[in-house]
């Protein structure tokens, strides 16, 4: 039987679209309609990983769930202080379950937001944010700006569904009625749909904000002709667009949070828009990428005070970004044992840190194989969440959505995975 | 050298050991003029060195690039070359890593080989 199932959330970007239509025939999804090219990939799915392993002899060897649970607990007991990573592409509930994990074992939970917008949450707690929902953007803004942002390949229905391109209660007319400026160091795709594009330097986004928020504050003749590489009369520009824009909503990606400044040049990014709003309405959104890593900073914030790279090791919350920070703990050998679930640090990290991963026993939890299953000593599969298992997820904006499971599955979700590792874990210590 | 998301690499980042996504990882960007300048055809790789590591990748035009700047889809390719300092707050520079690249005869390795380099 053909079972069609309407207005499904994709759980690939933040964009978390909810309404794509699946078509499921005797508990397999056949169609996907409505995602784009990213989410219809991820929906459709593809090779998984077939059982739990454990590496013995250098070898992942298949073995039962239990074994896999028991070997998982056996190490995150002995380690002296694990890293708990990813929770970016699961439930916040699966993370509740990994806070708890954090706590009783004395270990760090960071998620992939400290390689991601991890710089804008700590420009964010710098200096606030004047932000909105996606809803608002859509329905109201008439200029939408993208810095260092590519949605049409990061993003692809961000455009058309919350920002340039989409028809909104108050510009019906969509992309026609909107202005949409572009300033990245690369012309992209995103960068062919706009009526303006500013090329800058790499590293150069602090200084173009800074001239802008002078320029905003009527001080642009105290600023020389040149600024990094762009003529001043451009930024003047630039300037005014925004000032006499109706409702102006700036999106933001890694070009500010990767270059050369990290989080000053999100904390002077907020400051323009904040100084703006003394002449128009003007808001401001990371584009995050996994689809709920929004989600997990909340949750991380309301269990533990702090939204990433949270430290149980004193036995109360400890937060430092630079210190228990993902990148930090392994490229300074500060971590004994890594329990990576939803995320592939393999791929994602700089080498000197996937070097000190593979000098410490990893434990995988993952629907998919990737380059960091070649460094897991324990593999254990896992039910896609949106798809396979239910759960909340939160969109770029903030809002939280509930995921529903569309297919049964053998596998155990991420929650239930975490739940038995905390129970054999509980079991070796009460064993002792 | 940047590092940043692609459509290819994207669409394969679920499924990371398939030949899209290393096809696209293992690629690096120059724009037309830098791509010319070099002497490069289709099916030739660049050797890139940084002052955290090197790799061989595939080379590809991207128009929208201009001189002097080379683009990697976000991966274990682009990675060999980024360092890990974070400036004390949690981020490595994974954009703006100055980078040699010249042409070579060498081969891209399988990303078997690739990750367990030197192990």
């Amino acid at each position: 039987m053909i079972l069609q199932i309407e207005d499904v959330l994709c759980t690939f970007c933040g964009c978390l679209c909810d309404d794509i239509r699946v078509e499921v025939n005797e508990g397999r999804i056949e169609k996907v309609r409505g995602a784009c090219r990213l989410g219809s990939s991820k929906i459709m799915g593809h090779n998984r990983i077939k059982s739990p392993m454990i590496r013995k002899d250098g070898e992942l060897v298949e073995v039962g769930y239990e074994d896999a649970y028991r070997r998982a607990a056996e190490i995150l007991v002995s380690a002296k202080h694990p890293l708990l990573y990813g929770w970016a592409s699961t439930t916040c509930e699966a993370l509740k379950k990994g806070i708890l994990l954090a706590e009783e074992i004395g270990g760090v939970i960071d998620t992939t937001a400290t390689v991601c917008h991890g710089p804008s949450i700590i420009g964010i707690e710098e200096k606030g944010l004047v932000g909105s929902t996606l809803g608002q953007i859509k329905n109201r803004a008439d200029l939408i700006v993208f810095w260092g942002c590519n949605p049409s390949e990061a993003h692809p229905r961000h455009t058309l569904r919350y920002s340039s391109n989409a028809c909104g209660r108050f510009v019906p007319e969509g992309r026609k009625g909107r202005k949409v400026l572009v300033i990245d160091v690369r012309e992209t795709r995103t960068a062919r749909n706009a009526d303006r594009f500013l090329r800058i330097q790499p590293g150069t986004d602090y200084e173009i904000i800074s001239a802008l928020r002078m320029i905003i504050g009527g001080k642009a003749d105290s600023l020389p002709e040149d600024i990094a590489g762009v003529p001043r009369k451009d930024l003047i520009e630039i300037a005014d667009m925004m000032k006499n824009a109706k409702f102006g909503a700036i999106f933001f990606g890694l070009g500010l949070t990767h270059s050369r400044g990290r989080y000053k040049n999100v904390d002077n990014a907020l400051s323009l828009v904040s100084e703006l709003n003394s002449h128009t309405k003007f808001v401001i959104m990371a584009m995050r990428g996994h689809y709920n890593v929004t989600g997990a900073g909340q949750v991380l914030a309301w269990s533990s005070g702090y939204p990433m790279a949270v430290d149980y090791a004193r036995g109360a919350p400890y937060y430092n970004p630079g210190e228990t920070s993902c990148c930090d703990l392994l490229s300074r050998r500060d971590v004994d044992a890594a329990l990576i679930i939803a995320s592939d640090p393999a791929s994602n990290l700089p080498r000197g840190c996937v070097e000190a991963l593979g000098e410490m026993p990893v434990i995988q939890i993952d629907p998919f194989e990737n380059p960091t299953t070649l460094f897991a000593d324990v593999v254990i599969p896992s039910a896609i969440a949106g798809i396979e298992a239910e759960g909340t997820a939160y969109r770029m904006d903030g809002l939280s959505l509930r995921l529903r499971k569309l297919v049964d599955t053998e596998y155990p979700s991420d929650v239930e995975i975490l739940q038995a590792i905390l129970d054999n874990i509980r079991r070796l210590r009460d064993d002792n | 050298m940047i590092s940043g998301r692609t459509l290819a690499q994207g669409a394969g980042c679920e499924d990371k050991m398939s030949p899209l996504y290393i096809n696209e990882v293992s690629c690096c960007y120059l724009s037309e003029d830098d791509y010319r300048a070099l002497g490069l055809s289709d099916g030739m790789n660049l050797l890139l060195t940084s002052p955290h590591g090197s790799a061989v990748l595939r080379a590809g035009v991207d128009k929208g690039l201009p001189q002097g700047i080379v683009f990697i889809p976000m991966g274990p390719w682009a990675n060999m070359l980024t360092g890990t300092d974070t400036n004390g707050c949690g981020m490595p520079g994974f954009k703006g890593v100055e980078v040699e690249v010249t042409p070579t005869d060498e081969k891209v390795l399988d990303i078997r080989e690739l990750m367990l380099r030197g192990r």
